[in-house]
């Protein structure tokens, strides 16, 4: 049987198999209809391609079969609850897409003369107006394409400053619990990560802090509220003994959610912290991106933020596109253009449309559901610190001890019950954690729902059901895949079937 | 408040289950001198309407570039795309849905990863590549530190006709990590010798093609010398549907291929979002950044992906990571799939030949100018000018004047009075004789 045949056998109701599209592509077809070329004498130097590229062909209709069906294989936010801890899996509205879409904004050349896009320069510095509000900071970098870049836009600011002042630091301080893109970063800027070990209240001690300050820290690398979940209730004292030590704050903004409109960051210290708009502003994920992280900084890092700058003249606004004026001690350019203006519009969008009075609501309800959440399943679950917690519940492992069954089994079995697990094994510091993000855009149907299938399976787990849990997934489309197998033996890519294989058929 | 289902009944109710009297109490934790009591000093709430309008305004103060003629390219292509590639990307499923860490509900994401990595392998002429990178100048930047890696020495020379940001964005991210960049001068020519440059210190030689400028490389011989020498060759590319046209880079000797996928189902969008392109050879996978999706099997024995080789990745290596990304440019990477999905192999090749045969035309007709010349002598769809004026005057004006005639390069490259008069012209699918004919009227009228 052929590929494609055994495929469509294996329909089931409306879990339709897709095979890839190089397996039923055929050369010479097209999707698109395009003129005849005109006969021209080649410029191209003798490099013609003359080697079959080997893309498929297809018709409109089989492309849009094609990834409609394997659509319907993803979990999505717009299906149901999306409770990954850190991500802020929240409503992606509508409007944005369709203002990110106005051709005055997506077709756009990043080089246009500065007369033709008035209104593009607008929106990012009046987004970056509303960032430098809410954040209590002077001045925001807006190049960095996501959250991680934004960590790699801080830190460089920071070295530069080092740098600037003839300092040679080469130490940063990270908290065991911090996202791997931070010491990840750190070591991009040519910096050796020293951890800092939390306390039995899930935060760091400015006590830890001082004994490993020295001459040769650079700065503190500081999630808040962290990614336990927890505010860190001592960071104005951790901001003074690394400003004391010469030292910079930088702030994972990751979970600005929780704190946006109650609290910002530039009255806690902070000399720059990244803001994933993708998070908190709402961006969509789409799949794992794309995203932006405009970083905002103090007085004492804003001068060495990356290039290009908006700026407002007299005469409409301006980019600083070189080391000149404003951007004279710039760390330099860290992308091509000038950032990413299509979640610039969706976030603008976003924050109008909630205003100053909607962003503390949504830090409020968002605030709020994770307590519920915490609330209701503590004693059903195991929570390893107690609340409250900021927008994010944590859970652990301990509930499930003796029973045989891992904290994967409990995030396969959730799906079987129609959900999406929280945010698991991470953070590292805490034995199998469960980290819970329930988003101010669920409803308490939805949340008392969700609590419902938590107990009803912690239940079962207590109870020694353990196939239901090692077994699991068994309604999905695909049941638990094999990624012992995917990494020892990496299939990467499809290729041609060999003559051999085609005539053992 | 539309996006906030919860009722003030719900937040009584809620708070009485936590026990907590306000949801103040809740925000304890946050010191008292750091708390925001009112509204910070921005408009409140809009409804859609208000907002739409609003934003409308905006955008009614820019002017699209399809609005009339535009001949503007420097690493960043306006291209018909098809209307059902936004219209797939707009289902819910993928436009709002995580990274695939749950593969068993998150197989379409991992599927069109799959596929697009197969996409980008095949245009490259390369034997893996990954999911996507941010951008064209970062995905550069990445391989200038995988080279590093691979080879285990810290000198890379960047050619001069590389992309004044791309050059930029790897001296920026290198800076602080004893790398030493051999930055070759500009070179509008074509003809530059980067073989001489390599030491015994040179991780990797990087060379654009078509280049900045629209000339385009035979890499072969460059490959030949840099592996004699130990080093790699890392080949940029910032216009995909020049694949449908040249040789592909790996056909050409290089190691490392880092491009910018924006041609291809993306659109302008000001320069961002785009998508990075990162292929390269499979005795190299281990050291790739970025995230890779892998075939495997189900436990009834299916056919099913999965993310694969994370080991190299930041969420379990920590700094010692290959790169520090986690989000990438995933719904782009969809954007382009299904951009080439639509055109196959004869319709990319078409698309490519129609590129050619506009930039032909015009630079035949802009070579008649009094005050032009073209100063290529091999290009794709895009080729440098000199007039016989600044270049970025000429823009200004023709702008005026409804004509978006193209980059000067004194915009990217400053305070070179030798590049003043020069023009990045590029001519897509899109440009039509009529705007052909305007533009060189124009130019005809600038240069007088």
């Amino acid at each position: 049987m052929t590929d494609q045949a055994a495929h469509q056998a294996a329909h089931r109701g409306l879990d339709l198999e897709e095979p890839l599209l190089f397996d039923f592509g055929e050369t010479g077809r097209s999707g698109v209809d395009l003129p005849d070329p005109e006969p021209v004498a080649s410029r191209l130097g003798g490099l013609e391609r003359t080697a079959p590229i080997g893309l498929p062909g297809l018709s409109e209709p089989q492309v849009i079969r094609h990834f409609v069906r394997i659509s319907r294989n993803n979990y999505s936010i717009d299906g149901n609850l999306y409770p990954l801890g850190s991500c802020t899996m929240k409503h992606n509205p509508r409007l944005n897409e369709k203002v990110a879409r106005l051709p005055g904004f997506a077709d756009l050349h990043p080089l246009q003369p500065e007369s033709t896009i008035q209104g593009a320069l607008e929106a990012i510095h009046t987004l970056a107006h509303w960032l430098r509000t809410l954040t209590g900071m002077p001045v925001v970098a807006m190049p960095p394409a996501a959250g991680a870049h934004g960590e790699l836009c801080g830190l460089m600011a920071i070295r530069a400053a080092h740098d600037a002042a003839g300092q040679n630091r080469t130490r940063v301080l990270i908290p065991e619990s911090a996202h791997g893109t931070n010491p990840a970063t750190a070591a991009l800027c040519g910096y050796e990560v020293d951890p800092i070990p939390g306390n039995a209240r899930g935060r760091i001690d400015v006590a830890a802090i001082r004994e490993k300050l020295g001459p040769d820290v650079a700065g503190i690398m500081l999630t808040n509220p962290n990614t336990l979940g927890l505010f860190e209730s001592q960071v104005i004292e951790v901001a003074d003994a690394i400003h004391d030590a010469g030292g910079y704050f930088y702030c994972d903004g990751a979970n600005l959610n929780a704190i946006v409109g109650k609290a910002r960051p530039g009255d806690l210290g902070v000399d720059a912290i990244h803001i994933n708009l993708h998070k908190t502003f709402s961006t969509p994920h789409g799949g794992g991106g794309p995203g932006a992280g405009p970083v905002a900084f103090s007085e004492a890092l804003a001068p060495y933020a990356p290039l290009p700058l908006v700026v407002r003249g007299d005469d409409g606004f301006r980019l600083v596109e070189h080391r000149e004026g404003q951007g004279a001690a710039s760390f330099g350019r860290m992308r091509a253009f000038h950032g990413q203006m299509g979640m610039f519009t969706r976030a603008l969008t976003y924050m109008q449309s909630h205003g100053a009075d909607g962003l503390r609501q949504v830090a409020e309800d968002a605030v709020l559901s994770a307590n519920y959440l915490l609330e209701s399943l503590k004693d059903d679950l195991s929570a390893p610190f107690d609340g409250p917690c900021m927008h994010e519940a944590l859970f652990d492992e301990a509930f499930l001890q003796g029973t045989g069954i891992s904290v994967l089994d409990f995030a396969k079995a959730m799906i079987d019950e129609g959900y999406h697990p929280m945010t698991v094994y991470f953070p590292l510091v805490v034995h199998g954690a469960m980290l819970t993000e329930p988003t101010e855009t669920e409803s308490k149907q939805s949340l008392d729902r969700f609590i419902a299938v938590l107990r009803k399976l912690a239940a079962a787990a207590k109870a020694g059901d353990v196939n239901r849990f090692r077994d699991a997934p068994r309604h999905t489309f695909r049941r638990r895949v094999d990624e012992t197998a995917a990494a020892r033996n990496p299939v990467l890519r499809w290729t041609p079937p060999t003559p051999d294989a085609q005539a053992a058929e | 408040m539309r996006y906030l289902p919860l009722t003030g009944d719900d937040r009584r109710d809620m708070l009485a289950v936590i026990g907590a009297a306000s949801v103040d109490e809740l925000f304890r934790d946050i010191p008292a001198s750091a708390r925001i009591d009112g509204l910070l000093d921005l408009p409140n709430h809009q409804g859609e309407l208000e907002v739409e309008r609003a934003m409308t305004a905006m955008a009614a103060r820019n002017r699209p570039a399809g609005a009339g003629p535009s001949f503007l390219g420097g690493g960043a292509y306006r291209h018909h795309i098809p209307a059902a590639v936004d219209h797939l990307i707009q289902r819910s499923e993928f436009l709002t849905s995580y990274t695939p860490y749950q593969p068993e509900i998150s197989q379409g994401t991992l599927q069109f990863l799959f596929e697009f990595q197969t996409q980008v392998a095949m245009l490259t002429g390369m034997e893996v590549a990954n999911a996507s990178m941010y951008e064209g100048a970062t995905a550069t930047a990445e391989a200038v530190l995988m080279a590093q890696r691979l080879t285990r020495r810290h000198g890379a020379v960047l050619s001069g006709s590389l992309h004044p940001h791309y050059r930029e964005t790897v001296r920026t991210q290198t800076q602080f990590l004893g790398l030493h960049l051999d930055l070759a001068p500009t070179d509008i020519s074509g003809g530059e010798d980067l073989a001489s440059r390599i030491t015994a210190d040179t991780a990797c030689v990087v060379v654009q093609t078509p280049d900045f400028f629209g000339n385009l490389h035979d890499t072969t011989d460059l490959a030949k010398e840099c592996h004699e020498a130990g080093a790699l060759l890392v080949v940029v590319v910032t216009e995909p549907v020049s694949f449908g046209a040249l040789k592909a880079p790996g056909d050409m000797g290089a190691d490392i291929v880092a491009g910018e996928g924006q041609s291809l189902g993306v659109g302008l969008n000001f320069g961002g979002p785009y998508v990075g392109l990162f292929a390269t050879r499979s005795n190299f996978v281990r050291q790739m950044p970025g995230r890779l999706c892998g075939e495997t099997v189900d436990a009834d024995g299916r056919r099913a992906w999965v993310l694969t080789l994370s080991t190299r990745e930041q969420h379990i290596r920590r700094q010692k990571a290959t790169s520090n990304i986690c989000t990438n440019s995933g719904l782009c990477a969809l954007s382009f799939g299904i951009h080439v999905a639509l055109l196959g192999e004869a319709g990319l090749r078409r698309l490519a030949a129609l590129n050619h045969a506009a930039a032909v035309r015009l630079a035949d007709r802009l070579d008649a100018v009094p005050g032009v010349r073209v100063v290529n002598r091999t290009f794709f769809n895009e080729f440098t000018v000199e007039l016989a004026a600044p270049a970025a005057a000429a823009v200004d004006t023709l702008a005026a004047d409804g004509i978006l005639a193209g980059v000067p390069v004194s915009r990217l490259v400053p305070d070179d009075p030798a590049l003043a008069n020069l023009l990045l012209v590029a001519a897509t699918e899109t440009n039509t004789d009529a705007e052909m004919d305007a533009l060189a009227t124009g130019l005809t009228r600038v240069t007088a």
